[in-house]
């Protein structure tokens, strides 16, 4: 195998143990962590693709940042409409 | 194409105009210049089926009863005039048309990045706006343009998901010519074209496609779960079940207000030529108008909850929003105090283009204070789903980004066409829609606050008078609406031959023939000075 | 490899026209990450809003369909890889053939996926049709629809991701694409096909993982 392609198949394999342990943590007794360690699993699942998969390692800063834009908008969007219903039901 | 003119000129005759003239040439065309007149064209259409829609209101307006429509028929008039001018006409007038026209030009390209997506956004406007012509032959929606839920999903009865079809395709074509004008930017700027001498015009139309990227999708999904609630009765804002309308809500307007910007953004970027151009002087403060652009560009995610106010949102987020709407003001501020200082001391010519330009950054101004006013809690309280607010966004929507597309055309008419219209009658439109505009909305600042509502045609007889003077005010702004047509129609056989350069304005698009060859420039532009580098700017740094 | 690539207008050198093609095609994934963005926002609302109903739906979802659904998809996204891989070293064959796997492997995911849709309905978790489960009568039916919304706009996109890779080695295999000149037809359709599979990594912790 060239380095390239070793370099694929270890990501594919790092993604397969991430999975692993985001089912492993939804059975543990983790309370309140659970849903933070699952979404910042999918995080990192989506940071392998996007760097190596989907190129952004090769790419100009100016497309990297094209590419992840969206995602801080999104969490905007989250944020503020959470602002809202955190806050209704106190007063 | 029927308004073809007779290409007489030499330069007319090795122009885009002449590479073609079949209908097949135009309805196959990638250069932008083409789809550009494509559009112009299309969206002429739906100014023109909105402005009935509109004719309608003001007429039904005329007498306390509402004579004219019944109730139903009210709410279909103004649903339809919301959603056409908006999605139809507004969102698409300046970057389809002039964005498309211009932003190669202006950064030395022979085209956009995708020319074959700017076609397909072409074609895809024209599917959505067929679905919106069938929904106004079958009978219309009677929503509003916002299509609030539970109304839309469950108690209204017009043809909903028509246009919501109709909506959802017509952002894609908003998405892919945002996509493509970002590209084009950063990819194909010709060499020495760096982004400190960029004209204003691309700065402000990179911040407007930012948002048709970013805000467009959301919409798109917002309806997509409004039809399957509807359709299928699936729960998804239903109260019935516990669901919340007001997340409806969050969604539509976290699209929705940054749309207000995709309106006026293009605008602002034409007025930073039109006045730069009109004073012979560099504007003032180049740096603070693009970052300006940005800045509301990003801001302006952040200030959708000033529509929900007294929604049942809580008052600890709508604080929030009001604070962060106030922000947003500031960079629209720093635009308009940069313009006026540009003409401070300019070598100025009153032309139609700047009488435009002032009629905007007037308007403008008064549209964005009275935004101000709505975003502070206790008065929106008083004035919200008034009149006063229908002031306030026809002030800036009309007032600002409609003068803004006038002023726009007026200017570069004759680099389009290579043809010079009569600039009295420039003038006259120009005056007559600023006094027509002023007498049609002016009133309704003072009914909003008086107490009358919107979209209710049947009011208390004390409001006639101010009513009557706005419905008098429309016809004259109609008719001072559809002059331009004549004389700039006129002017594309009979205008004398405009020459590259009628207005002695700075920048790439005036260095090519009127109109510009196919391929735009003969061999690709060096560029070496600064935007907007009129001998006035170099006098007055020379001391 | 820029030196072999086939020029179009309006660019004047290949390296400008393949950073185009790669950050137009990032930025339409940026507006893909919006769409399914609002029904993610959504997610995060019911749950603040109604957190044991939504833990109780979330018990509903089939997990270990949905877990061996993302091994497969994750799975076909290094088959893309390297069929990217190949289509920069020249390798038409190795293209068709790492495409051909990976689609398989697509194909798997959403036949399992029709399982697990079957299953919800005799279950009766789905809207209008079938039997009726009551745990569809309070708000964990807001959660449960949002999934079928988010599922199945997911769904559509592996059928357009199937459909594009299918063609792309069909071009690619036929030498109607020529590899390494129009290897970028490939990087492009491996973009989306990554990001279809990104938006999965989502979805499964936000829905099948949300039991609480
Ligand atoms: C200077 C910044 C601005 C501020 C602070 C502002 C503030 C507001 C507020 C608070 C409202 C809600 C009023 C209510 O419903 O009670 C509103 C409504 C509206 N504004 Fe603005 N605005 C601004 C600029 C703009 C611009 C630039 C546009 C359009 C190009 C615009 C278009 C609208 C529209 C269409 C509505 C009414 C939406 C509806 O309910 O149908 N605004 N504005
Ligand atoms: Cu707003």
């Amino acid at each position: 195998m060239s380095r390239e392609t070793t370099l694929l198949v270890a990501v594919w394999a790092a993604l397969m143990l991430l999975l692993a342990a985001t089912v492993a943590a939804t059975f543990a007794p983790l309370g309140a962590l659970k849903p933070v360690l699952n979404l910042g699993i999918a995080f990192a699942k989506a940071s392998l693709v996007f760097w190596v998969f989907m190129h952004l390692r090769e790419q100009p800063w100016l497309a990297r940042l094209a590419a992840v834009a969206a995602v801080a908008w999104l969490l905007m969007l989250i944020a503020l409409t959470q602002a809202d219903l955190m806050t209704r039901s106190l007063f | 194409m029927t308004a073809e003119p007779a290409l007489q000129t030499p330069e007319e005759k090795v122009s885009y105009l002449a590479a073609g003239h079949s209908v097949r040439s135009w309805l196959l065309t990638t250069d932008h210049k083409r789809i550009a007149i494509l559009y112009l064209i299309s969206i002429t259409g739906f100014f023109f089926i909105a402005g009935i829609a509109a004719a309608l209101i003001r007429l039904d307006l005329l007498t306390p009863q509402g004579d004219l429509l019944t109730n139903e028929g009210y709410d279909r008039a103004f649903t339809l005039h919301g959603i056409v001018m908006v999605w139809f006409f507004l969102i698409p007038s300046i970057p389809n048309t002039f964005g498309n026209f211009l932003i190669p030009l202006m950064i030395g390209a022979k085209d956009v990045a995708f020319p074959r997506l700017n076609l397909l956004s072409w074609y895809i406007y024209v599917l959505g706006g067929l679905f919106t012509v069938y929904v106004l032959i079958v009978g219309g929606v009677d929503t509003g343009w916002t299509f609030y839920t539970p109304l839309s999903t469950m108690f209204a009865n017009g043809h909903v998901i028509a246009v919501a079809i109709a909506v959802f395709i017509v952002g894609f074509s908003s998405i892919l010519t945002g996509l493509n004008f970002i590209v084009t930017i950063h990819k194909l700027r010709a060499p020495g074209m760096t982004w400190g001498r960029l004209p204003l015009f691309i700065w402000s139309h990179y911040a407007t496609s930012l948002i048709l990227v970013l805000a467009t999708p959301v919409l798109a999904v917002t309806l997509v779960l409004l039809a399957s609630e509807r359709l299928f009765h699936l729960g998804i804002f239903d109260p019935a079940l516990g669901g919340d309308p007001l997340l409806f809500q969050h969604l539509f307007w976290f699209y929705s207000h940054p749309a207000v910007y995709i309106m006026i953004l293009p605008a602002m970027g034409v007025i930073s030529e039109l006045v730069s151009a009109a004073a012979h002087k560099r504007v003032f403060g180049y740096w603070f108008i693009a970052c300006a652009s940005l800045a509301i560009a990003a801001v302006g995610f952040l200030v959708w909850g000033h529509h929900m106010f007294v929604a049942g949102q809580s008052i600890y987020a709508s604080a929030i929003f009001s604070f962060l709407s106030l922000v947003v003001a500031v960079p629209s501020a720093i635009k308009v105090y940069n313009w006026t200082a540009t003409l401070y001391k300019g070598d100025i010519r009153i032309d139609p283009p700047l009488l435009f330009a002032m009629a905007f950054i007037g308007l403008f101004t008064i549209g964005g204070l009275t935004g101000l006013m709505l975003a502070l809690l206790a008065i929106d309280v008083h004035v919200h789903d008034t009149y006063f607010v229908v002031a306030h966004f026809h002030y800036i929507m009309v007032g600002g980004a409609v003068s803004a597309f006038f002023g726009a055309l007026h200017f570069w008419w004759p680099k389009i066409t290579g043809r010079m219209y009569s600039l009295i009658w420039g003038r006259i439109s120009a005056g007559l829609i600023f006094f027509g505009f002023n007498l049609t909305f002016f009133p309704q600042f003072i009914l909003g606050y008086l107490g009358m509502p919107r979209r209710y045609h049947v009011y208390p007889p004390q409001f006639q008078t101010l009513n009557v003077l706005s419905s008098a005010g429309a016809s004259l702004l109609a008719a001072a609406y559809v002059l331009p047509f004549f004389y700039l129609v006129y002017a594309l056989r009979n205008g004398a031959p405009a020459g590259p350069n009628p207005w002695n304005a700075a920048g790439l698009e005036w260095t090519t023939p009127s109109p510009p060859p196919k391929h735009n420039f003969e061999t690709t532009p060096e560029v070496d000075r600064p935007a907007y580098d009129y001998p006035l700017a170099k006098r007055s740094a020379d001391g | 490899m820029a030196e072999h690539v086939t020029l179009t207008e309006p660019y004047v050198e290949p390296r400008q026209q393949r950073q185009a093609d790669f950050m137009g095609m990032y930025v339409f994934l940026g507006t893909e990450t919006m769409l399914f963005g609002g029904i993610f926002a959504l997610v995060f609302a019911y749950r603040t809003l109604h957190p044991d109903a939504v833990a109780e739906a979330a018990r509903h979802m089939r997990l270990w369909i949905a877990t061996a659904n993302t091994a497969l998809l994750l799975t076909s996204s290094l088959f893309v890889a390297l069929a990217v891989h190949a289509a920069r070293r020249g390798g038409r064959r190795a293209v068709a053939g790492w495409l051909g796997l990976a689609i398989a492997f697509g194909a798997a995911f959403l036949a399992l996926k029709g399982v697990e849709y079957w299953k919800d309905y005799t279950e009766g978790l789905m809207p209008l049709i079938g039997p009726h489960a009551s745990v569809r009568d309070g708000p964990a039916a807001l959660f449960i629809d949002l999934y079928f919304v988010a599922t199945g706009l997911h769904a559509i996109h592996m059928t357009v991701g199937l459909t594009l890779l299918g063609t792309i080695a069909t071009l690619v295999g036929g030498r109607r694409k020529g590899v390494p000149s129009q290897a970028v037809v490939v990087e492009m359709g491996g973009l989306y096909w990554h990001f279809v599979d990104v938006v999965w990594v989502f979805i499964y912790p936000l829905f099948y993982l949300a039991r609480g």
